[in-house]
C-alpha cells in the first residue's frame, strides 16, 4: 500500500515491520520523529516490540546491546552528536557480533552548533566494524532496515542504515508499504542459538588474550568481506518478492562516460539530473552512487571504473590533515589500477549546504577539464 | 516539472499544506510530488517556507526549490519575504486574500495573481481564531483545483488522511475552496 511519508516515517514503519523486540529511543534533530512515531504506533497497538525510554544515546546502545545479547532483534535511530555518543558502544555491539540495525540521520558535527545534513557523523564511525548504507530515497530507506536485519543476522554484524537529514529525514513522498505478511516471509523471527538464558548461564565478552583477540578480529574481518555477497543474496530475495532492486554500487550513464560524478545519498539524483543536462549538451558525462560504504565495494568498483576516466568524487566529509572520506577510499581501492583514473576530491554541501544541479555541473567540469590539482581537495561552496 | 514554493507563518500548517497536495496526487494515479520543508529553526509567527515538486515521471532531484513556477501566499501580510525571489515573469501567485485582485496584482507587476478567500472560508469552518485562521487546509484545496493537480475526491481524503483534528471541517473548507476556484474557471 502506497503512503506519502518522510524518510523518518518510513524508518519507523520499516521497524514495525521488521518485528522489532526491544527499540530504545533518545531524541536528537533530525532524526527524533522516528522514536516518537514508534511511540505512536505502539500507543495505537501497531508496533508490538518493546520501548525503552533511556537517558541518553550511549545508554541507547548499551540498551540494546543487553538485548541483542538475550536474542531480540533490535533497533534504535539516532544522529550526529547522539551517534558520537555511542562510539565507544558501536565497537561493544560489533565485537560481540550482534546485529542491530540503527537508523543514522546524517547531521553535521558540533561546534559550531549545526542542525543540517552532511556525511562526517556516519562516516567518522566506518572503523567501528558496522556495515554502512546510503539511501537516496525515503523507499529505499524502508526497504533498507527491512534488507539490513537479515543481512546483520546472517553476518552476526550490525548495520547502520544512514539517510540525509531534512532532504529524506523531513520530505513527503509516496512509499510503498509492503504488507506484514510478505515481511514476514521475507524475514523470519531471529533465534540465535548462542544467547543469554537464565536456564542456561554463560559469560559474553569477558577477558580475552592476544591470541583470541587476534582470531576473533580476523574471523570478523573475513565475515565483513563476505558480507558483500550476503548482501547480494538478500538484495536478490528482495526483488524476487518485492520488486525492487538495490545494488551496493548504483552507475548512471557510466559505462562510456569519460568524467564520473562519485557521490552517496540522497544527492546521487541530482547528479543524474546533472548527467542528462551535461549528455544533453553532448558531454560524455556519468555518475556512481555508493549505496554500501562498508564493506568497501573495491571490487565491483575497479569493475565499473577505467583507466581513461576521471572522476569527480563529492564528499560531503572532511578528514582534518588528510582529504574526504570518499576520496580516500576510492583512491585506496584504486591504487592497484594500471592505469588509474585520474581522480579529484570536492568538499560540498558540508553543514546542510544544498547539493544543486549547478553545483554538481561545475564540479563536474572541474573535474573534466583539469582545472583543478588532483593532489589537493577543492572546496565547493554553495552559490546560493 | 511543475514546482511550487509556500509562504506561511510557524504554527499555520505551510508543510502541511504541501504534504495534503503530495497525497492528493498520489491519489490521482501516475504523478508523484515531493512536499520539502525548509530545513530551518521554527518558531511560531515566524515566516516559514515549503516547497512541493510534482512530475508525471519520477522525481530526481531532492534540492531545494530557487525558481518555482507558483509561490502560494498563506499569510497576505507576508509579502516582503522574498515571495517574489527567483520568479520569472508570468509566474503564478496564488494568495489566501479578500481584496480585490486588481489592486493585489499591482503589488506583484508581471506576474499572475489568483486569489482565494481561505481566511472567510476556514473561519466559516471553525478553522482556528479570527487573527490566526488555519488556512492550510483551504489553500490546499485551492491550489489542487487551480492547478489540475487532482480531483474533489482526491482532495476530500488527502485531507482526511493528513488532519487528525476537526477531520470534516477541513475537509469541507478545502472542498468549498476547490469549488469556488473550478465555478470561477469554468464560469
Amino acid at each position: 500500500m502506497k503512503k506519502v511519508l518522510t524518510g523518518n516515517y518510513a524508518a519507523a514503519e520499516a521497524a514495525a515491520l521488521a518485528g522489532v523486540q526491544v527499540a530504545s529511543i533518545y531524541p536528537i534533530t533530525p532524526a527524533t520523529q522516528i522514536g516518537e512515531r514508534l511511540s505512536e504506533m505502539s500507543a495505537e497497538g501497531s508496533f508490538g516490540g518493546r520501548l525503552i525510554r533511556v537517558e541518553s544515546e550511549h545508554s541507547a546502545m548499551a540498551s540494546l546491546l543487553g538485548a541483542a545479547s538475550a536474542g531480540a532483534r533490535t533497533f534504535t535511530a539516532t544522529s550526529s552528536q547522539g551517534l558520537a555518543y555511542m562510539h565507544e558502544m558501536l565497537h561493544w555491539v560489533s565485537g560481540a557480533r550482534l546485529p542491530v540495525v540503527m537508523v543514522d540521520v546524517n547531521r553535521a558535527l558540533a561546534a559550531p552548533w549545526n542542525l543540517w545534513s552532511d556525511q562526517s557523523d556516519s562516516l567518522s564511525q566506518r572503523d567501528t566494524g558496522w556495515l554502512q548504507f546510503y539511501c537516496a530515497s525515503s523507499q529505499e530507506v524502508l526497504d533498507t532496515v527491512l534488507m539490513a536485519f537479515k543481512i546483520s543476522e546472517k553476518t552476526f554484524l550490525p548495520s547502520m542504515v544512514v539517510l540525509d537529514g531534512f532532504t529524506l529525514s523531513h520530505t513527503y513522498e509516496p512509499v510503498d508499504v509492503p504488507d506484514e505478511k510478505a515481511v514476514r516471509e521475507f524475514l523470519p523471527p531471529w533465534r540465535p542459538e548462542s544467547r543469554l538464558d537464565t536456564g542456561a548461564p554463560a559469560a559474553f565478552g569477558s577477558l580475552a588474550g592476544a591470541k583470541d583477540y587476534i582470531r576473533l578480529r580476523r574471523r570478523m574481518a573475513y565475515d565483513m568481506e563476505q558480507a558483500l555477497s550476503v548482501i547480494d543474496d538478500v538484495a536478490k530475495e528482495f526483488e524476487r518478492l518485492f520488486g525492487r532492486r538495490y545494488e551496493p554500487l548504483a552507475p548512471y550513464r557510466a559505462w562510456d562516460a569519460d568524467t564520473v560524478l562519485v557521490i552517496a545519498g540522497a544527492a546521487a539524483g541530482a547528479a543524474e539530473a546533472a548527467v542528462d543536462e551535461l549528455r544533453r549538451d553532448g558531454h560524455r558525462a556519468g555518475s556512481l552512487r555508493l549505496r554500501v560504504f562498508r564493506p568497501f565495494p573495491a571490487d565491483a568498483l575497479r569493475r565499473m571504473l577505467h583507466g581513461g576516466m576521471r572522476l569527480a568524487v563529492v564528499d560531503r566529509s572532511f578528514s582534518q590533515g588528510s582529504e574526504g572520506t570518499f576520496s580516500q577510499e576510492i583512491k585506496a581501492a584504486l591504487y592497484s589500477s594500471s592505469p588509474k583514473p585520474v581522480t579529484t576530491g570536492f568538499v560540498a554541501g558540508l553543514g546542510g549546504g544544498d547539493i544543486t544541479v549547478d553545483l554538481l555541473k561545475e564540479i563536474w567540469a572541474e573535474a573534466h577539464n583539469g582545472t583543478v590539482n588532483p593532489a589537493e581537495t577543492v572546496w565547493m561552496e554553495d552559490a546560493r | 516539472m511543475l514546482e511550487i514554493r509556500f509562504h506561511g507563518r510557524g504554527g499555520q500548517g505551510t508543510v502541511l499544506a504541501a504534504k495534503i497536495i503530495s497525497e492528493a496526487v498520489l491519489r490521482g494515479g501516475t504523478g508523484q510530488c515531493l512536499a520539502i520543508p525548509e530545513f530551518g529553526v521554527e518558531r511560531r509567527g515566524a515566516p516559514v517556507v515549503a516547497y512541493a515538486r510534482i512530475s508525471d515521471q519520477g522525481i530526481k532531484i531532492r534540492s531545494k526549490i530557487y525558481a518555482p513556477g507558483a509561490v502560494v501566499l498563506l499569510d497576505p501580510r507576508l509579502t516582503g519575504s522574498g515571495i517574489t525571489q527567483g520568479l520569472s515573469p508570468g509566474a503564478l501567485i496564488i494568495i489566501n486574500s479578500e481584496r480585490d485582485l486588481k489592486s493585489l496584482s499591482q503589488q506583484f507587476p508581471g506576474m499572475r495573481v489568483r486569489s482565494v478567500p481561505a481566511r472567510r472560508i476556514a473561519l466559516k469552518h471553525g478553522l482556528g481564531p479570527k487573527a490566526t485562521p488555519l488556512v492550510n487546509t483551504t489553500m490546499a484545496g485551492a491550489v489542487c483545483a487551480m492547478l489540475d493537480l487532482a480531483d474533489r475526491a482526491a482532495v476530500a481524503d488527502a485531507v482526511a488522511s493528513s488532519v487528525p483534528v476537526k477531520t470534516r471541517e477541513n475537509a469541507e473548507a478545502a472542498l468549498e475552496a476547490f469549488d469556488l476556484v473550478e465555478e470561477k474557471l469554468y464560469a
